[in-house]
């Protein structure tokens, strides 16, 4: 093992220890969603005239949660780590910051694709959604979880206090995950709002998600993985880069 | 080679408060096999200096080295040959002792260390500690996993940044025997500590800095020899005459006055007497650390309102 697979490991370990909270209690959290929304909406119009309303939340419900737990992971632990000291443990460490980039993201990605393993595994008897093209589902999952668990390692270098944390978190991350087409199909927006949607990344994660589910979204998929992509190399560089000069955390 | 090298390092702290420089173009080596002392009153940089060496901080200017690599640019190297204990008593406390010890190894890139990780185990007393969560442990317990941690990879030079600061006398001998034992093997130790009898047991060399500079860099027994040779202890329930208190040193009923030789004894005794101080328990003992340390913190500081 190379020191960034034991950091990695480190950071797989911390967040399985406390599995509970970080796994079970987010797969509990899309249960209820599905029970409530289901219900509520089950007898609405069927989205792109062939998918019934349960079926198309699970995939927006999976993704929801990837996206969450990825960000959450990598940044609680850094801002942890940051307010209890002993982040200094690391930063005595020879360890680049190529490794910490890929150990905290890589534990993202896994806490992301754990949680949202589970919340399809219990969702599944809800509502059996078909499965077009798992290769989509594979990919985006783990494109925006990498996605995410990097924001997460730039949110955790930025804030000082938890407060700037739950900023982060409740003013940028929910909002965007909430609005990028979870719950429905941005094709029933007015025109207006279906522009504004276009702009937020995160809904091009679910549709391009969800595209693997049913083989329809509201864009190509290709597009989607486009902007994904370009998304993700834009703010890993950004990561790579706060990381390679300290900032905050080497003053 | 020098196994650290300090060439003026200097740092300003910038904030909205405005600037603060901690160190003052700071240089001095420290040889292999060294055991060195580090004091000063507290802000006057030491742990600024150490944090540049751990690359916790970066300098404003200069360069730090140790065994020749820089702590900036081959950093990788430069961490390494470091092993530092940290002043803040931190922990993780999702991991037990021997799990603390195997993650801080494998950042290293150092696997199968466990003949060595119950080595550290054993020789500072935690061997029975092993599988205990960190949350658990007591103070004096943190910091000796602190010192295992500094030194899971085996490194030639080791950093203690007041690892003493509040602990018992247990622990204090504990950790000096496992230390002195490693410089004995070659390590070279470099130690922050505001007991001055710790520094003058252990350290073969001492740097005292002041505000950012360092205003002495001897021998312990050089720095020892030039202080006033001699030292006039004594208690009393009454004020000194002002002569005396200028230069006394007093801490409760204890007074001690600097006497370079018997006719100045005598003649600090004789003043005291006029003023009606009645002295009890009178000795002279040999000048020690703590009295060089205030003699030159003290020039220093004249010397710098002078200027």
């Amino acid at each position: 093992m190379n020191g960034w697979q034991t950091l990695f490991y480190k950071e797989v370990l911390r967040f399985w220890k406390v599995g509970f909270q970080t796994v079970a209690a987010p797969v509990i959290t899309a249960i209820l969603y599905m029970m409530i929304f289901g219900h509520v909406l089950e007898d609405s119009e069927k989205v792109y005239g062939q998918v019934n309303y349960t079926a198309f939340l699970l995939p927006g419900l999976v993704m929801m949660s990837v996206l969450q737990n990825a960000f959450a992971n990598s940044s609680s632990s850094l801002i942890q780590s940051k307010i209890m000291g002993n982040l200094v443990f690391l930063l005595l460490t020879p360890l680049s910051h190529r490794a910490w980039f890929v150990a905290y993201v890589g534990s993202s990605i896994v806490r992301g694709l754990a949680v949202g393993s589970g919340v399809m595994l219990v969702t599944w008897w809800y509502a059996q959604p078909s499965l077009v093209a798992p290769l989509w589902i594979l990919v985006f999952a783990i494109l925006g979880a990498a996605l995410l668990g990097a924001l997460g390692l730039i949110a955790g270098l930025w804030a000082e206090k938890f407060d700037q944390m739950a900023a982060f978190q409740n003013f940028i991350i929910m909002p965007m995950t909430f609005l990028s087409g979870v719950f429905y199909s941005i094709h029933s927006l007015p025109p207006f709002w279906q522009r504004v949607s276009h702009l937020n990344p995160f809904f091009y994660m679910i549709d391009g998600f969800r595209h693997g589910f049913f083989g329809v979204s509201d864009v190509s998929p290709w597009l989607s993985l486009g902007i994904v992509a370009v998304a993700l190399a834009g703010v890993s560089a950004l990561a790579l880069h706060l990381l390679r000069t300290g900032y905050k955390i080497r003053h | 080679m020098p196994a650290v090298s300090f060439q003026n390092v200097s740092k300003t702290y910038r904030s909205s408060r405005g600037e603060l420089q901690a160190l003052r173009g700071v240089s001095f080596d420290i040889e292999p096999g060294e055991f060195f002392g580090l004091l000063g009153p507290n802000g006057a940089g030491k742990t600024t200096l150490i944090s540049i060496l751990a690359g916790l901080a970066r300098p404003s200017a200069g360069q730090v080295r140790v065994l020749g690599h820089d702590v900036q640019t081959d950093y990788q190297a430069a961490r390494r040959q470091l092993g530092v204990v940290p002043q803040e008593l931190v922990f993780d406390p999702f991991f037990n002792v021997r799990e603390a010890l195997r993650f801080q190894s494998g950042y290293f890139g150092i696997h199968q260390n466990e003949a060595w990780i119950d080595e550290l185990l054993e020789g500072l007393g935690l061997a029975d500690k092993a599988g205990a969560n960190m949350r658990q442990l007591s103070g004096g317990m943190k910091r000796r996993v602190l010192v295992a941690q500094a030194l899971v990879h085996k490194p030639p030079v080791i950093v203690l940044d007041e690892p003493t600061a509040g602990v018992d006398v247990e622990l204090r001998q504990t950790l000096w025997q496992f230390i002195s034992q490693l410089n004995r093997q070659g390590s070279t130790v470099l130690l922050t500590t505001h007991y001055l009898e710790e520094a003058e047991a252990l350290c073969g060399r001492i740097a005292m800095l002041q505000l950012g500079q360092v205003v002495a860099l001897e021998k312990t027994s050089d720095l020892l020899r030039q202080a006033s040779s001699n030292v006039l202890r004594f208690k009393t329930d009454q004020p000194l005459p002002r002569e005396l208190a200028s230069m006394a040193r007093v801490t409760g009923r204890v007074v001690q006055l600097p006497a370079h030789n018997a006719l100045e004894v005598e003649r600090w005794l004789a003043q005291a007497r006029e003023a009606g101080v009645v002295a009890e328990d009178v000795e002279i003992r040999k000048a020690d650390l703590e009295d060089v340390f205030l003699e030159v913190m003290e020039k220093a500081s004249r010397a710098g309102a002078a200027a």
